[in-house]
């Protein structure tokens, strides 16, 4: 994006999925994060569940953001989002009872996820429907993103499968560590390293042409 | 500021019934969409709840090849469907092989988690009063930790038999056969020594001892009926 110009649409959608990740660069809603990224299926039921809440939560905000007075916006806003929780923990008990209880308690616990909240109070609350739909998507897809990271490294190490596909032959000797949650600490890390690495490296390349 | 006039200050607080109405507005209308989702749902999520169930009870009782659940009363077992839905009714579920011989009795247990109720349900063998197997069907304990209750395969050594041992957990009964000869005892990881007691996981002690608080709660009245009344269970599948 130019200096001065206004962000584009684009602009509003890459940037949570790149420049402002919410995991690898804004580092928020680490613990769903950490603890339901054991594998790719777990990684794309949540990042499903938290994108969904994310999108109908900010366009909610955004269409209601000129008749809720400032005292009560954040209170307004969780009882939204606590709303869009609920629903996707009844249909997801309807879709998969396995998967929703293989997620566990990170399936209500969306509603303190402050990616959510802060979109809400950073974003909607202040924008129209359209560019708060395109930054809530962004924001989602760039959080499903960091978890299948994670999800996809530590399925690979923890049990050598890629969607319970084997990747491997029979004398692979599982990392198990990688499926518990040190290995969420350690596989974090290791991703916040490279990607800030690829950051530095852009920025000493744009500096050089310069 | 001095400027500033009492009218101007009035126009500046905040009105109270605009937000009341705004918040109570917002919460009418949550509750009305959440009531709408639950019932749109509700027949489903019965439905997966059964079939869970069903699965569970053939899981917990190995070679069983059809099921007959039982409402518990004071004097026995009478054979209902597995969907019964009369409030408060206890039932176990008799598991019976290709020849219609009981395998086993399975029976529901729940206690208190880390996080929420745990529910359960084990397998249990009366001729040689042991556990045959252990599910969960519900639980909220913390992914990684505390839900390994349900998938640890040294922990679910504790209830099923394998090829290299056959010693589960012992549920016998006394001489007289009106309780448990022993109550379920915890033992912290690599330290059982008695056929009683289940080895927890470690980093997952709270919901292991859950485990053993159920299988107490759940079997000191229900193992002793089980053994009174067997011919009951025996005839299920006929």
């Amino acid at each position: 994006m130019a200096q001065g110009n206004p962000p584009t649409t684009m602009d509003e959608f890459v940037k949570g999925l790149w420049r402002e990740n919410p995991v690898f660069v804004m580092l928020l809603g680490m613990c769903p994060t950490l603890a339901v990224s054991s594998n790719v299926q777990y990684a794309l039921a949540m990042g499903a569940c938290a994108t969904f809440v994310l999108v109908m939560s900010s366009v909610v905000v955004s269409l209601i953001r000129k008749i809720v007075p400032k005292e009560v916006r954040i209170a307004t806003f969780i009882v939204v989002i606590a709303t869009f929780v609920t629903m996707v923990d009844y249909v997801m008990q309807y879709l998969s009872l396995a998967l929703y209880q293989a997620l566990g308690a990170f399936i209500p616990l969306i509603v303190v996820n402050c990616i959510i909240l802060g979109r809400a109070e950073a974003f909607a609350c202040r924008n129209n429907v359209w560019k708060s739909f395109i930054d809530a998507l962004g924001m989602g897809l760039g959080f499903t993103f960091a978890l299948l990271c994670l999800g996809g490294v530590r399925e690979i190490l923890a049990s050598g499968t890629i969607l319970n596909f084997r990747l491997f032959g029979p004398n692979y000797e599982p990392w198990g560590v990688m499926g518990l949650p040190a290995g969420g600490f350690f596989t974090l890390g290791a991703w916040l390293l490279f990607f800030n690495w690829l950051r530095e490296r852009r920025a000493r390349k744009l500096q050089a042409t310069e | 500021m001095s400027n500033s006039t009492p009218a101007a200050q009035k126009v500046d607080q905040p009105n109270s019934l605009h937000m009341i109405a705004v918040l109570g507005g917002f919460s009418f209308l949550s509750g009305f969409l959440i009531f709408f989702v639950a019932h749109a749902t509700e027949a489903g999520i019965k439905q997966n709840r059964l079939e869970q169930l069903r699965g569970a009870v053939f899981q917990v009782l190995p070679g069983a090849v059809s099921s007959q659940a039982f409402a518990v009363e004071s004097d026995g077992f009478r054979p209902v469907e597995i969907d019964d839905p009369t409030p408060g009714m206890k039932k176990v579920y008799g598991g019976y092989d290709e020849s219609g011989a009981l395998v086993g009795v399975a029976i529901e247990v729940a206690a208190q988690g880390y996080q929420d109720v745990i529910r359960a349900i084990y397998g249990y063998d009366p001729g040689i009063g042991r556990t045959l197997g252990f599910a969960v069907l519900q639980s909220s304990e913390t992914p990684g930790l505390g839900d390994l209750i349900g998938k640890d395969p040294e922990f679910l050594a504790n209830f099923f038999a394998s090829e290299t041992s056959q010693d589960t957990l012992s549920l016998e009964l006394t001489a007289d056969g009106l309780g448990l000869a022993h109550a379920v005892e915890f033992a912290k990881s690599g330290e059982k020594s008695k056929p009683w007691q289940i080895e927890g996981i470690s980093g997952a002690t709270i919901s292991s001892k859950a485990v053993v608080r159920m299988l107490n709660d759940g079997s000191q009245e229900i193992i002793p009926l089980i053994h009174a009344h067997l011919g009951q269970l025996q005839k299920g599948s006929s």
